[in-house]
């Protein structure tokens, strides 16, 4: 994609050192004269906006070691002494606690960006995949950073995900043990993960890495999902694409900032104020909200061992994506039956994310009683979930490959310019930037 | 071939490359296959799979260490049992000790949810246990079992459900007064651990 390079060292330190170790020549092709699709739109932002995410989160986390105890004795107290006494400690930590929910919202933005262009379809398979891994890893960091203030909701959550492993079938009790280093969730517990939720963004980073590297090799995706032809197709990443994922920065930093200052604890749970106590479990205890959705479809399946299996599917699903989607049109502004169905499926999404965070026998409609059914009445988010859950897995294990070989789509063009320049009927829908994607 | 390879590639000493050329001269004499296709045995080989190995079973052997340190420590293990003077709990009360980093709920029941685990024995259960067979002998009363749901390990509160025992506030499962399964995602009773009572009052546990 990249072709050769065109970088000229200008002064003599540049020719020396480009002969030495050519890692200006590297920025210069990757992030300068980059060739991006002309037509990026803003949904194209968070790439760039989860590397600012990633970066503010380490940097806040290694601020955030030099004053935090990883000791079931200490943390928690250690915790609030980076709150009310660390020269603006209260700050850097909820810089990260809200980070965590910002990058989880740039990431789920970026995923749907890619299911709704068709960013995983051939050849973009590995760059998919990788994007999967970061994400796999993202869930297990942000579960152990959340347990690090040791509250109730710290370690009740580590008690519930721990047990999940529990439901395998012979092994299962060894690993449960194994992870705790006890016989409960403890100090031992603790440390560990702590330790590795200082590794786990490193190995992030070095994934991000290679998720950028594949995305240069096979060059990016764009909304007409149509490969670049020619120089008319693309503009170079300097300025175009630097201004443009500039600006959608600053307006993400402004909803991040308005989270710190403005509600820093309302995407968290008061309990989690509450020192650990092994001894009594919060009322109600839910994960935080980016893990809602699988939490729910955890509920919905009546046995234990099926619904662990349920929610690892669930994210086993996004992983295969590249292969269970038949079309042969990558991007769903041509594929109008798939894009209903995207719609729905980010709904049933969302509505898992509701159901999760509510008690499964509470009532969706309140004051109506229906009839039960596997022992729940239907007019319950164990049944919505249930719902949603199956619309989830319905659309990656029978919509997309059904709907390929029997959708009839809508001409796509023949190159990204195209539409745009030789079209005239086609230009207005073109130049307002993907209306249908807008909220 | 492999071994043609080896002597095309590169120039190599001349006592490394006649070295070569023997163990090809070796091989010819005893060849059993095609020499030009087959891969035969030769003391090459032999050094290739047994350094393999070894460095293999040495790799494992090295990884156990680090894998088993992550099980329970030797303190962790040696965690005594515990006594618990049992008058402490009034009639229709339960207390929560801590045993092994966990709850353990220690129930005095009453006669009418001693008559309502009994009465259910014959229920359709996820996990059928008989109500005395979850209690010693002569000490219905006393119910004494682990204090963490058998789905994900919330500490279930008492009073909550339809069946008069637990409710796990977590995922809704719901427990009778023996502690038995019978609504929910949880896919056991509630465990029995091991105990003895020592006298009328005085219970070991562990």
């Amino acid at each position: 994609m990249s072709g050769h390079s065109t970088y000229e060292p200008k002064t003599g330190f540049e020719r020396w050192l480009d002969a030495r170790l050519p890692i200006v020549r590297l920025g210069y092709d990757s992030f300068v004269d980059y060739p991006t699709p002309r037509n990026l739109n803003y949904w194209w932002t968070f790439g760039g906006i989860l590397s600012l995410c990633l970066a503010s989160q380490l940097i806040t986390g290694i601020i955030l070691v030099m004053h935090y105890t990883p000791s079931a004795d200490h943390a928690f107290a250690s915790v609030e002494h980076i709150m009310r006494d660390v020269n603006y400690g209260w700050l850097i930590r909820y810089m990260h606690a809200n980070g965590a929910s910002m990058f989880f919202i740039a990431v789920y933005i970026h995923m749907l960006r890619g299911l709704y262009y068709g960013s995983y379809k051939a050849p973009r398979e590995v760059l998919w995949l990788l994007g999967c891994v970061i994400y796999l890893l993202m869930m297990a960091t942000a579960f152990m950073g959340y347990v690090l203030p040791w509250g109730q909701m710290s370690f009740h959550g580590a008690v519930v995900i721990t047990n999940l492993f529990g439901a395998l079938p012979v092994v299962g009790e060894s690993i449960t043990t194994w992870l705790w280093g006890g016989f409960a969730v403890d100090n031992p517990t603790l440390n560990r993960f702590f330790s590795l939720h200082y590794l786990l963004p490193f190995m992030i980073a070095g994934v991000v890495i290679l998720h950028i590297w594949a995305l240069h090799v096979v060059g990016q995706n764009n909304p007409t999902g149509v490969e670049p032809k020619s120089k008319a197709d693309t503009v170079p990443f300097t300025p175009y694409a630097t201004v443009k994922d500039g600006f959608a920065m600053s307006v993400f930093l402004i909803l991040f900032a308005w989270f710190v200052f403005f509600m820093p604890n309302a995407l968290g749970h008061a309990d989690n104020y509450i020192p650990a106590n092994p001894l009594v479990t919060p009322s109600h205890i839910v994960p935080e909200w980016y893990f809602l959705p699988f939490y729910a479809i955890l509920r919905a399946v009546p046995d234990k061992l099926m619904g662990v299996l349920a929610m690892f599917g669930a994210i086993a699903c996004l992983f295969a994506l590249p292969w269970l989607d038949t079309s042969k049109v990558r991007s769903m502004r041509y594929r109008p039956t798939a894009k209903i169905h995207f719609f729905i499926f980010v709904v049933a999404c969302c509505v898992l994310g509701v159901c999760g965070a509510k008690l499964p026998d509470d009532q969706v409609i309140p004051g109506v009683t229906t009839f039960q059914l596997m022992a729940s009445d239907l007019n319950s988010f164990v049944w919505l979930s249930r719902v949603a859950a199956l619309y989830y897995f319905a659309f990656f294990l029978v919509i997309l490959p059904m709907l390929g070989l029997t959708e009839k789509t809508l001409p796509v063009p023949d190159s990204i310019a195209s539409p745009a320049l030789s079209h005239p009927a086609a230009a207005p829908a073109e130049a307002t930037a993907a209306p249908e994607m807008k909220g | 071939m492999r071994r043609q390879a080896f002597l095309q590639a590169g120039p190599s000493l001349a006592a490394r490359r006649h070295r070569r050329v023997t163990w090809v001269a070796d091989t010819a004499v005893g060849a059993k296959t095609d020499p030009a296709h087959g891969e035969d045995p030769s003391r090459r080989d032999f050094i290739y799979i047994a350094s393999m190995t070894a460095a293999a079973g040495g790799a494992v052997a090295l990884a156990w260490p680090f894998i088993d340190q992550m099980n329970p420590s030797a303190d962790t293990r040696a965690l005594a049992s515990i006594e618990f003077d049992v008058t402490k709990v009034g009639e229709g009360q339960q207390v929560v000790v801590k045993w092994r980093g966990k709850p353990l709920f220690v129930r005095n029941r009453t006669k009418a949810e001693i008559a309502k685990a009994v009465a259910d024995d014959g229920a359709s259960m996820k996990d059928p246990q008989k109500d005395a067979d979850r209690v010693k002998p002569g000490k219905a009363q006393w119910l004494i079992v682990g204090g963490n749901c058998t789905h994900l390990g919330c500490v279930p509160t008492f009073g909550g459900g339809e069946y008069g025992g637990w409710f796990c506030p977590c995922h809704g499962s719901v427990y009778d007064t023996s502690g038995r399964i019978r609504k929910g995602p949880a896919p056991k009773n509630l465990i029995v651990p091991e105990y003895a009572f020592l006298s009328d009052t005085k219970v070991k546990i562990g």
